[in-house]
């Protein structure tokens, strides 16, 4: 008896198993083809950036087998002549583009566009987005003729009136242009975030604030902008974790020009050595050394961020599974 | 008493036209440059050059309308370009619409070892920059060229490596928007489907599918918009111009012309330009959706 009821369960329990197995099967078969995908071009790449980042691979070895040279070009980095001058260069390009535009601008045009009309308030905000949805290479195409030598400028046309000498504002002043493009792509985002978590905030405390006299000022210090701390930080700590990384403006407005590494930022450096030299000589090794570094914070930030805006808490269980 | 609460019922009045005329003097003077960027790349296109915003004839008078700038349309180079991306956006289109409803229903529906793990994971490669990995995918794409059969379709200099990579880098976000779209269909008529014995995967293609449609479309006109204007993908991936795409081919007008054939190349623009202002003006509110959907926003 005994022994039957054994027997029976360790059958239920086998063919219980066999459901799961083939459960499981049928889940990773929907799930494969975006693992494979995942696992080429995100998992091996940044093995592949470590390991050739402590060899000396280069357009002239290539054919050769890998040659290590561990940390040298780690060491080499830190020792390039224009290490100070490119750090220096990305700070200034994350902090300026974030606290004048990502953060800045977004937060002025959300906190205006929702002050009016809010059709109105809705055209202006598709117009903020035209720089993010317009292709790169147009869109720097219209800002290099905005930035253009005289006579062909536009902005010089426009600063005429007022008295201001016509120059070539790219080549004379290529920072604030890296700025302004990247900023006008970079304010719709938080634009858009900032502007749904004020929309959010009940009309009543904001009234309540103007019954009680307070003025425009003080409402946005006092209650919209304590509300909206979090979408404040949530936006700040990605973008300057995208700005960090960027480059593809930067290499279509001056290609970290003009004249010696003027405008060049960290991971245009890890680019231009890797992939695009003017010489055709590639080197992989040392560039893969800049861009490892790239990759090691990104990590670190992404970790950082998921924990502190607990999107664990999004990983929910799913909704059903079994019959 | 009266008379003061229509007073300050005026001073209010006042005071608040003139907060919104204050609001929309700066908003009108924030988007001037957007404004005059397009303006430009208007008058160039049908004008013989221009200085600042006006268009200038041979003469040097102002005016001097003309198509001239429009005859590439006769090149065959612009057509094969055009059609290279529309095969990357078009890729990027299917690809990460499939792979991702794909695994968005997996990770909606099933529960499975592994599952938490690989949404953690999916987040995490969301905030994650993927472009710091350009470096290396260069030389996966170099080893997918050496893989018989693969080599030509998916390798290095190759439309289908170009459209790969792209894909993949954005899965990340398909997957996340996927998953989040299958979240909200009801479990019901499924489950009916799933006791008539019909297969996981008939019930995603016939019932579950077809409910997302709308969440489907955002994301392919996001897809199609990425893959039409890509830049530094194909700029890195290809070499020439038999696999150039527009921005690409518009690049290398930019970078090799004298100042004069600016006009030509703002025509090129603008033509790249069109489709994506027809996208713009009829989805503007999806493609809000879909950015405050958790797109990472380039910069």
């Amino acid at each position: 008896m005994s022994i039957a009821v054994a027997g029976d369960t360790t059958a239920a329990r086998r063919k219980w198993d066999w459901a799961r197995v083939r459960a499981t099967l049928g889940a990773w078969g929907f799930l494969a083809p975006a693992a494979i995908l995942v696992t080429v071009f995100f998992f091996i790449p940044v093995i592949i950036l470590f390991v050739i980042s402590l060899t000396d691979l280069s357009s002239s070895n290539f054919s050769e087998p890998l040659h290590f040279v561990w940390i040298e070009n780690y060491a080499r980095l830190f020792r390039d002549r224009f290490f100070p001058k490119i750090l220096l260069n990305t700070v200034r390009y994350v902090i300026l583009t974030l606290g004048f535009f990502n953060v800045g601008m977004a937060l002025v045009l959300a906190l205006l566009t929702t002050h009016i009309n809010r059709r109105a308030g809705f055209f202006f905000r598709m117009i903020w987005l035209l720089p993010r949805i317009t292709p790169s290479v147009v869109y720097i195409l219209m800002w290099r003729r905005i930035a253009h030598q005289p006579p062909f400028g536009i902005l010089n046309q426009l600063l005429a009136p007022f008295g201001v000498e016509p120059r070539y504002w790219l080549f004379e002043q290529p920072w604030l242009f890296v700025i302004l493009v990247n900023g006008f792509v970079g304010a719709s985002f938080g634009m858009i975030i900032f502007t749904s978590a004020i929309e959010s905030i009940p009309r009543d405390y904001i009234m309540a604030a103007k019954v009680d006299g307070a003025s425009t000022w003080q409402v946005i210090r006092d209650i919209i902008l304590p509300l909206i701390r979090w979408p404040l930080l949530f936006v700040t700590t990605y973008q300057s974790l995208s700005l960090l990384t960027s480059f593809e403006y930067i290499l279509l407005l001056t290609e970290g020009g003009p004249g010696l590494y003027t405008t060049e930022v960290w991971a245009l450096t890890a680019y231009k050595r890797a992939l695009k030299t003017y010489f055709g000589h590639n080197q992989w090794g040392y560039g893969a050394a800049w861009g490892f570094i790239l990759v090691l914070i990104g990590l670190i930030l992404s970790i950082i961020y998921l924990r502190v805006f607990r999107f664990n808490e999004l990983v929910e269980e799913p909704k059903i599974d079994v019959l | 008493m009266e008379t003061t609460t229509i007073e300050t019922g005026r001073l209010y009045g006042l005071k608040r036209i003139l907060g919104s005329a204050t609001a929309y003097f700066l908003l009108i003077l924030s988007i001037l440059p957007i404004l005059v960027g397009y303006a430009w790349l208007l008058i160039a296109t049908f004008s013989y050059r221009t200085e600042g915003l006006f268009p200038i004839d041979a003469q040097g008078n102002i005016g001097g309308w003309t198509l001239r700038n429009w005859s590439f349309l006769t090149d065959p180079q612009i057509w094969r370009v055009t059609l290279n991306s529309l095969g990357i956006a078009l890729g990027m289109v299917v690809g990460v619409g499939f792979v991702s409803s794909l695994a968005g229903y997996g990770l909606s529906r099933m529960n499975f070892p592994g599952r938490k793990a690989f949404l953690s994971l999916t987040l995490l490669l969301h905030a994650f920059p993927s472009v710091t990995l350009l470096i290396a995918i260069f030389f996966v794409l170099k080893f997918i060229s050496k893989i018989p059969g693969l080599g030509p379709l998916f390798g290095y200099n190759t439309l289908g490596g170009v459209a790969l990579v792209m894909v993949s880098l954005e899965l990340p976000l398909g997957v996340w928007l996927m998953k989040g779209f299958f979240d909200n269909i009801s479990w019901d008529v499924e489950r009916a489907a799933l006791i008539d014995g019909a297969s996981r995967f008939r019930v995603w293609w016939e019932i579950i599918l077809p409910q997302i449609k709308p969440g489907l479309a955002a994301l392919a006109i996001f897809n199609f918009l990425s893959g039409w204007s890509a830049f530094l993908i194909p700029f890195t991936f290809t070499v020439g111009s038999k696999v150039a795409n527009l921005p690409v081919y518009l690049r290398q007008l930019m970078s090799e012309t004298a100042p004069t054939n600016w006009n030509q190349i703002a025509a090129v623009g603008l033509f790249q330009l069109i489709p994506v202002l027809i996208f713009f003006l009829f989805t503007q509110e999806l493609l809000l959706n879909i950015y405050t959907g958790g797109a990472k926003g380039g910069v």
